[in-house]
């Protein structure tokens, strides 16, 4: 289901083409305003829609399988956090809103930055410990999994599988 | 051609696309090597790129060893029985004792995880996934990888690896061009971790026309994973155990939570349950080891993804289609019914799409399901790849040459798709064995390993003139012929990718063959993919995006010519139901319970294929 654009409420502003994955959405240099180039190697991911602030980009359903008179809206606030959907059926008969979380916290936030974190410690290099391990995979003071630890040993080929 | 060329010199560690592997190598590698120089070079926006671009209703990979769930053998066992005995067990291992501490970042950084109100442990949808609402799990992932690269360059196809001219075997950082601005990007590196994705759009798909952009894994994961590995010369493994994906039909929805969590199920035309009559004869086939009927349901024990393609194709092929997914009772519950929505709409807004466009209701109605074309890739549950290193303390010698994730060629890594054996890493296991690769690559590098690299201005050019090869054919043909897109001269890319999808389609056992293929067919296959290769040195790009779509095809044919190679080599069918070798259809564990390796001489193009010894470290246990 390739995305389309309507003339009247694009702008130009190049959004969409800054962050279709598949470099599909372009800017007709004669309209100037934003097409899809190429329906057949779009994914319907509904990048360019989440990112279009006038929500002039739309999907409709793949022509070789999908009938016309179907839509499918959504609307993404990263401020809020949230992203509301909403489905009609072709046959008018289903209309649903839907509503998720994107996220539980301020954007990028509570990411560290790892330049500024204490540097790791020689001992720490010479271990197969990664940042924050061992505490972040049991949040107590487990040590990391090893063959020993968890009585294992190898065995070549089939035998003993 | 007139197109800037442009360095980025004195680069530490290259990381060579950014989907979830990429990510996690960029943001581990900046605690390991604080002082080092960290470069994203990435085909698309970080924010949204790679397989996880359009979101993921659910983790499917994580251990839960803080809530007393599982360890990381439990895991091993679990893909190696699904993958038929074929894992690199020491890299399982490692990716699933760390895999918890990536997901528990994920939460603290935003990502919402859902939660069981009576435990208060993650909300399961099985006992290895969990929910999450990840409709922004990538852009979450990306904010922290960005805030750990020195420089982030957005929009570069890398098109080939640099080798180092001082050391043979070695990586010098990578080559590509801006698929916006056209310039030429030089990117030298001491170290290069690779993260691009497996292969979709190499077997024809079943939509057609404008319809073909509908697959199930990205359109735009051309299989750079591969052809970047492929090209410089990095061994590869498992590479026949190409993916047959059994989902929701024409939208590709995914089925996962659908059976898992909403408790749905599967009856073929008349209503019947289907599965458990194909068993027995499986058994046959595959032995004991891998389908024991009564063990299976006496103790639950997973039935192999690929054996259960098997009844799937099989019952089909009887005339007993179509195969349907009961929803109508799950679906009465209200909550249900709009998690099996969200999960949509979370990841695969496609298949939303398409029952909004056919009234299709799955509270009252019960939607067909249907077998994907094949995908090669190395994260999902099958296990493509480059043959890598595992960690010192797990790896047996043939497994181990000192550098956790690093391929055989020096200081070239692998995450997420491009390491081979792992199946089952999905999207935290990836992101984990991104920062595995990562913290490698800065050891590497302490330990002098990369020391006098020299990359000469010969090699830089020779890859320059490589790179624009097509926009160059196009320029002097064009004017040949009147207009249109039929040349004497040239192919486009979209014409070169329907005449591999045909090929691998007819000849390495895709959809409309029923993934049958035997040595005569491989052998014919071969053939004309060598011709194929000769038409690519003619395929010709009219702008900078059909120069994507070329070089997108170019490492999209290494990857099939891999993938012949390999199912020619394996004289067995190890997964029915991903693929059949009509001449060997049983398994064979006495020769062939081993893992195939290749590699192709960069110079010559030519295969060489051996065994490798396939070593288990967990023993087998009947509720794995």
């Amino acid at each position: 289901m390739p995305t389309f654009v309507y003339m009247t409420r694009c702008d130009g502003c190049g959004q969409c083409v800054d962050i279709c994955p598949s470099d599909i959405m372009h800017i007709d240099t004669t309209v100037r305003r934003a097409y899809n180039i190429e329906p057949n190697m779009c994914w319907e991911c509904y990048s360019c829609v989440k990112a279009c602030p006038h929500q002039a980009i739309d999907v409709r359903g793949y022509a070789d399988f999908a009938p016309l008179g179907h839509s499918v809206r959504v609307k993404r606030d990263e401020e809020k956090g949230v992203i509301a959907w909403r489905i009609k059926f072709r046959n008018g008969e289903k209309d649903m809103d839907l509503l998720a979380p994107i996220t539980t916290k301020p954007w990028g936030k509570h990411i560290p930055q790892l330049r500024d974190v204490p540097a790791p410690t020689q001992e720490q290099r010479d271990s197969q410990l990664l940042y924050n391990e061992p505490k972040y995979i049991r949040f107590d003071d487990g040590g990391l999994h090893t063959l020993e630890s968890n009585g294992l040993k190898m065995i070549k080929g089939v035998e003993g599988y | 051609m007139a197109y800037k060329t442009i360095v980025e010199d004195n680069i530490d560690i290259l990381v060579a696309g950014a989907g979830l592997g990429g990510t996690g190598a960029a943001f581990e590698a900046r605690y390991w090597g604080q002082d080092k120089k960290i470069v994203i070079a990435e085909k698309a926006n970080i924010d949204r790129s790679g397989a996880v671009a359009q979101g993921l209703y659910a983790i499917n990979c994580y251990m839960g060893t803080r809530f007393g769930e599982n360890n990381p053998e439990d895991h091993v066992r679990y893909a190696r029985i699904d993958l038929m005995g074929m894992v690199r067990e020491d890299l399982l291992f490692d990716m699933a004792r760390h895999v918890d501490s990536a997901v528990h970042q994920f939460e603290e950084w935003g990502l919402p995880l859902m939660r069981n109100p009576k435990t208060g442990a993650y909300q399961r949808e099985g006992r290895w996934q969990i929910m999450i609402h990840g409709e922004s799990y990538k852009p979450i992932v990306a904010e922290a990888a960005k805030k750990a690269a020195d420089k982030v360059f957005n929009r570069i196809c890398v098109t080939h690896l640099l080798m180092d001219e001082s050391k043979p075997n070695r990586v010098a950082g990578a080559v590509g061009f801006n698929v916006r601005t056209g310039n030429y990007h030089v990117f030298k590196s001491k170290t290069v971790i690779v993260g691009a994705g497996g292969a979709s759009n190499i077997y024809k798909p079943r939509s057609v026309g404008e319809g073909a952009g509908r697959v199930w894994y990205a359109p735009w994961s051309s299989g750079s994973a591969y052809g970047l590995l492929i090209g410089a010369g990095a061994k590869m493994t498992q590479m026949e155990n190409r993916i047959v994906l059994a989902r929701f039909k024409d939208g590709y929805g995914p089925v996962g939570a659908y059976f898992l969590h909403l408790k749905t199920y599967t009856q073929n035309g008349m209503g019947e349950e289907y599965e458990s009559k194909w068993f027995p004869a499986l058994e046959e086939m595959v032995g004991k080891r891998y389908l024991d009927v009564e063990a299976s349901h006496r103790t639950h024990r997973p039935i192999p993804t690929c054996l259960r393609n098997h009844a799937f194709i099989s019952e089909v092929n009887a005339g007993r289609g179509p195969i349907h997914m009961v929803t109508m009772h799950s679906f009465q519950d209200p909550h249900l019914e709009e998690i099996g929505w969200h999960n949509f709409l979370g990841m695969t807004v496609g298949q939303a799409v398409l029952w909004a466009a056919t009234d299709v209701n799955p509270k009252y109605e019960n939607p067909e399901l249907t077998t994907s074309e094949p995908y090669v890739m190395g994260s999902h549950a099958t296990g493509c790849g480059a043959w890598c290193s595992g960690p010192e303390d797990i790896s047996p010698p043939e497994y181990f040459w000192g550098y956790n994730r690093m391929t055989t060629v020096e200081g070239l890594f692998g995450a997420g798709d491009a390491v081979g054996g792992t199946p089952h890493a999905f999207s935290s296991g990836s992101f984990t064995e991104g920062r595995l690769a990562a913290k490698a690559a800065c050891k590497y590098i302490d330990e002098g390993k990369a020391a006098g690299i020299r990359v000469s201005d010969e090699q830089i050019n020779r890859r320059k003139a490589e790179v624009y090869k097509p926009m160059e054919h196009y320029r002097i043909y064009r004017n040949e012929i009147t207009a249109g897109s039929v040349n004497p001269n040239y192919i486009n890319p979209r014409q070169g990718l329907d005449r591999l999808q045909k090929l691998m389609d007819e000849y390495a056992g895709g959809v409309t063959v029923s993934y049958m293929t035997n040595e005569k067919l491989l052998n014919i296959g071969l053939k004309k993919m060598k011709v194929l290769e000769e038409d690519l040195e003619k395929v010709a790009a009219e702008n900078i995006h059909e120069l994507l779509r070329a070089w997108e095809l170019k490492h999209r044919h290494l990857t099939a010519e891999s993938v012949f190679h390999h199912t020619l080599f394996r004289k067995e069918t190890r997964w029915p139901g991903y693929y059949y070798r009509g001449d060997h259809m049983k398994v064979d564990d006495e020769n062939w319970h081993v893992l195939t390796v290749s590699r192709r001489d960069p110079q010559t193009g030519e295969y060489t294929m051996e065994k490798a010894p396939c070593y288990h470290l967990v023993d087998a246990k009947d509720d794995a």
